[in-house]
């Protein structure tokens, strides 16, 4: 009796918590596609909110996007190297690397926004530019990159393995490309995904670094939330959960894979 | 191919010796394998002849007339088996097969061929598509040593290439190695700790001990003539009869024994299948410790030697515990060493 | 390697920068004691750390009951509860002020559906809300994945030794989770404490330290100030979340 009554206990709570999560979520998308939402459903259904979305921030969701897609570059072209650099030299001073880039997840963004702007804010052509941008955004998400990719090199013995080749004639390059990379994919993968996911949805340094011109999406958002009627902002909103969420999906997954390789 | 390494010495940058000045040559087609106890430096020899790690100045290391010392690994042209068989997980059995043909950059029918050939001799076609991760231990064994002979390596390097199966299947691996290995008539050399598998496979076994080759020979030598009582002890496992020698004759604990010659200043070993149980032997002991064997009994006796000696007992009424038996040694089964060394 | 230099030009030198800044002000060095000493500041202080607690207690009860919940029973539906649960991870702290602001604000659902005029997504509540909607997945991650870990054989030992189902909660379960409880707790305090995207759409008229920062750096431009709370923020979060890595092994994202 005492079990099931706890189970009682434990179901309720859990979906009062799932309420609490997706019951907004609803709201915004129910928002995002009525007429009037102050009227409620009862004024019909319309896509005009999504339309005006595009018209005023369409802008916006192509940087952010192209910031994306450059920050996944930029990553994996520091991240990568850096993370096998990482596995194949175990010790302290590796150890240390690792923390020291993973200081911005650790960091407030707000933090690390104010630092770069006291060092970089005077130069005006990169504080201007969009690449101002991605140096924060590379900095808050090369820790995920690294780590990810670094947690599956550690589990397989990437030394004998590269020795192997070694003996059957490969150069570092062709080791590096033969047996590193497609070893390291379940996580570069899973690091990628991570990535982008984050990029798009950073909000907390970009707010700091942008400038009027330069606005990504969640920058949007907040733009919207403060100025623009409710049915926009939800309509807005609605944009970003389509763009994000198959995303975050695919990195769950990415990274449930990646996990269970690693272990 | 023939192969030569002189003066080779490896220091490591702690100070450590793990392999001091060494020579050694193997002949065309030899097997050679280097036989010691953990950390003797038999690996640090192997994985300098590999490449895979950089000797001390002034070591040499030849390919019949190549010079190869500064040679980078993936030049040396070798072929190598690892301990743990390192595998490419992303690849299949025959990419992993192929891969040391396609860094020669051999055509793909050319490769496709060769692999095919490889995969039929260590009868693996069954298992070509098959992901290495799917395979078992024996299995991924023969992946391994044809991955390493597909590229028709100068020298075939091997190390503890049967440490990684569980026992019963090390036996009949080991008789199926030395086949496969004579039928590729190739070079090789391969490192192990277990005198039964040198034995089997090599056509000559060098003995090694805190980082030198102390004896060398083939098996039949190492056994009848060891030059050290480190090698009666390691190939054969040699008991030594610690008594004192007055001319020919060794005095024990338990009686004395004629030796085969002058004894003095030497230390006497012998092994456990030459003590021999017999009522009309010299010396005199007590049965302590019995182990049925199937074929044979091992039969420990106190009241000879300081420590047990150690008979093998083949027949049906073995000794039981606690019994007197007389104990015989026939002097030519005696291994009279110079004393002094270890 | 490139990531040296990266990390050193934009992140070593940059944070080195900041912490010159804080001392830059007539106060000098003294600007940490202003911390304390000036109502404002201190009054933000305490009033972000309450907040940060009653979130981090309140994301600890509900998420360690769900996780252990989920972890323990196979259902229908199960598999979308978890999603509904861990989908907030990706969202930002603005997104999620607006869904909060959804729930309880003039034109939300509980002031609709209530007859009383309801209205909190502008106080506190509506900020303790926020960063719970923030933790709740996180912590949930954390208790789910030390919770598969935790040997079931230990609980059926208990039972086998006749302790009630209540006593093997206290006596194994809670044990066992209790370092990940901890490091799931000081993730949800350092997000919390650093959260800038939900305060920023809801805290317009509240006080908590990355408001304040970010008040004091382009109103008021007190960049000294701002740097100084910033390291002390950074500081605090960063050594939370390290002792969470050391207890759990895990780290899940923070920001927002």
């Amino acid at each position: 009796m005492i079990k099931s009554k706890t189970k009682i206990l434990q179901l309720t709570v859990t979906l009062t918590a799932c309420a609490f999560l997706f019951v907004p979520i609803i709201l915004s998308v129910l928002a995002g596609v009525t007429a009037n939402y102050f009227q409620g459903i009862s004024s019909g259904f319309t896509l005009k909110w999504v339309f005006r979305v595009w018209e005023l921030y369409a802008d916006s969701i192509f940087l952010s996007m192209r910031l994306a897609i450059s920050c996944l570059i930029m990553t994996l072209i520091i991240g990568l190297p850096a993370a096998y650099g990482l596995a194949r030299n175990p010790g302290w001073l590796s150890r240390l690397l690792e923390e020291f880039i993973s200081l911005p997840l650790a960091v407030p963004g707000l933090a690390l926004a104010l630092a770069l702007l006291q060092l970089y804010g005077s130069m005006k052509g990169f504080r201007a530019s969009w690449t101002f941008i991605l140096v924060g955004h590379v900095l808050y998400t090369m820790p995920f990159m690294v780590r990810s990719i670094l947690a599956v090199l550690a589990s397989i013995d990437l030394k004998t393995l590269e020795e192997g080749a070694a003996t059957l004639g490969a150069s570092p390059w062709q080791r590096f490309r033969d047996i590193v990379v497609p070893n390291a994919m379940p996580g570069i993968l899973a690091g990628a995904l991570t990535v982008v996911t984050l990029s798009i949805g950073e909000f907390n340094l970009t707010w700091m670094l942008h400038t009027p011109y330069l606005k990504t999406l969640p920058v949007g958002l907040a733009d919207s939330y403060a100025s623009m009627r409710l049915e926009v902002a939800s309509a807005y909103t609605l944009v970003f959960f389509v763009l994000i969420v198959p995303l975050l999906m695919a990195m769950q997954w990415a990274s449930a894979r990646a996990q269970r390789i690693s272990q | 191919m023939t192969f030569r390494l002189t003066n080779t010495a490896k220091t490591y940058p702690d100070g450590t010796r793990a392999l001091l000045s060494t020579k050694l040559t193997v002949k065309n087609g030899e097997i050679v394998s280097l036989l010691g106890p953990s950390g003797c430096g038999k690996t640090t020899l192997l994985r300098i002849i590999a490449g895979l790690e950089t000797p001390d100045l002034g070591s040499d290391i030849w390919f019949d007339e190549d010079n190869v010392t500064s040679l980078p690994v993936e030049r040396r042209n070798v072929g190598m088996v690892f301990q743990s068989y390192a595998l490419f997980p992303n690849m299949s059995v025959r990419a992993n097969i192929g891969y040391g043909l396609k860094m020669q950059k051999l055509s793909k029918p050319e490769i496709e061929a060769r692999v095919s050939e490889v995969l039929e001799m260590c009868q693996l076609q069954k298992f070509s598509a098959r992901a290495v991760n799917a395979l078992s231990g024996g299995q991924r064994q023969r992946v391994a040593l044809a991955r390493a002979i597909a590229p028709r390596p100068r020298l075939l390097l091997l190390d503890e290439p049967l440490s990684a199966l569980d026992a019963s299947l090390r036996e009949s691996l080991r008789d199926e190695l030395a086949v496969l290995l004579r039928k590729f008539n190739i070079t090789a050399i391969f490192v192990t700790h277990d005198q039964d598998e040198a034995m089997a496979i090599a056509d000559r076994v060098a003995v090694m001990s805190n980082g030198r080759i102390v004896q060398s020979g083939t098996p039949e030598e190492l056994y009848r003539h060891p030059n050290s009582a480190f090698v009666a002890g390691f190939v054969g496992n040699a008991m030594r009869l610690d008594g004192k020698c007055t001319g020919s004759i060794l005095t024990l604990e338990g009686g004395g024994l004629k030796l085969p010659g002058e004894g003095s200043g030497h230390n006497v070993f012998v092994r456990a299948e030459d003590v021999r149980i017999d009522d009309n032997g010299s010396l005199c002991g007590q049965v302590e410790t019995i182990t049925f064997l199937g074929t044979h009994y091992r039969i420990g006796i106190k009241g000879i030697t300081p420590n047990l000696l150690t008979s093998i007992f083949v027949g049906q009424s073995a000794p039981k515990f606690g019994q007197s038996v007389k104990v015989a040694i026939k002097p030519e089964a005696l291994i009279l060493l110079p004393a002094g060394e270890i | 390697m490139p990531l040296l230099i990266f990390s050193i030009a934009f992140l070593a030198l940059p944070l080195v920068r900041l912490f010159l800044a804080s001392g830059e002000s007539e106060a000098g060095w003294a600007i940490y004691l202003d911390i304390l000493r000036k109502p404002r500041y201190l009054n933000t202080l305490i009033l972000t750390v309450l907040v940060s607690l009653a979130t981090t207690f309140a994301a600890l009860a509900v998420s360690t009951t769900a996780g252990m919940f989920l972890s323990r029973n196979r259902f229908k539906g199960r598999g979308i509860l978890l999603s509904i649960m861990t989908l907030p991870l990706a969202f930002p702290g603005v997104v999620i002020g607006f869904l909060i602001i959804l729930l309880g604000g003039r034109q939300g659902l509980i002031n609709q559906i209530t007859p009383g005029h309801v209205v909190f997504a502008y106080s506190v509540i509506g900020l303790f809300l926020g960063y719970l909607y923030f933790s709740i997945p996180r912590v949930l991650l954390t208790v789910m994945a030390a919770a598969e870990k935790l040997d079931p054989v230990l609980e059926e030992a208990a039972r086998t030794l006749g302790a009630s189902p209540f006593r093997v909660v206290i006596d194994v379960i809670l044990p066992g989770l209790m370092p990940s409880l901890v490091a799931a707790g000081a993730i949800a305090f350092a997000t919390a404490m650093g959260a800038f995207g939900t305060a920023f759409t809801l805290a317009t008229n509240i006080d908590v330290i990355p408001m304040v920062i970010y008040t004091e750096f382009t109103l008021s431009a007190n960049i000294a100030m701002a740097a100084a709370l910033s390291i002390v923020l950074g500081i605090v979060t960063w050594a939370l979340l390290l002792i969470a890595r050391s207890l759990s092994g895990t780290t899940v994202a923070a920001g927002g």
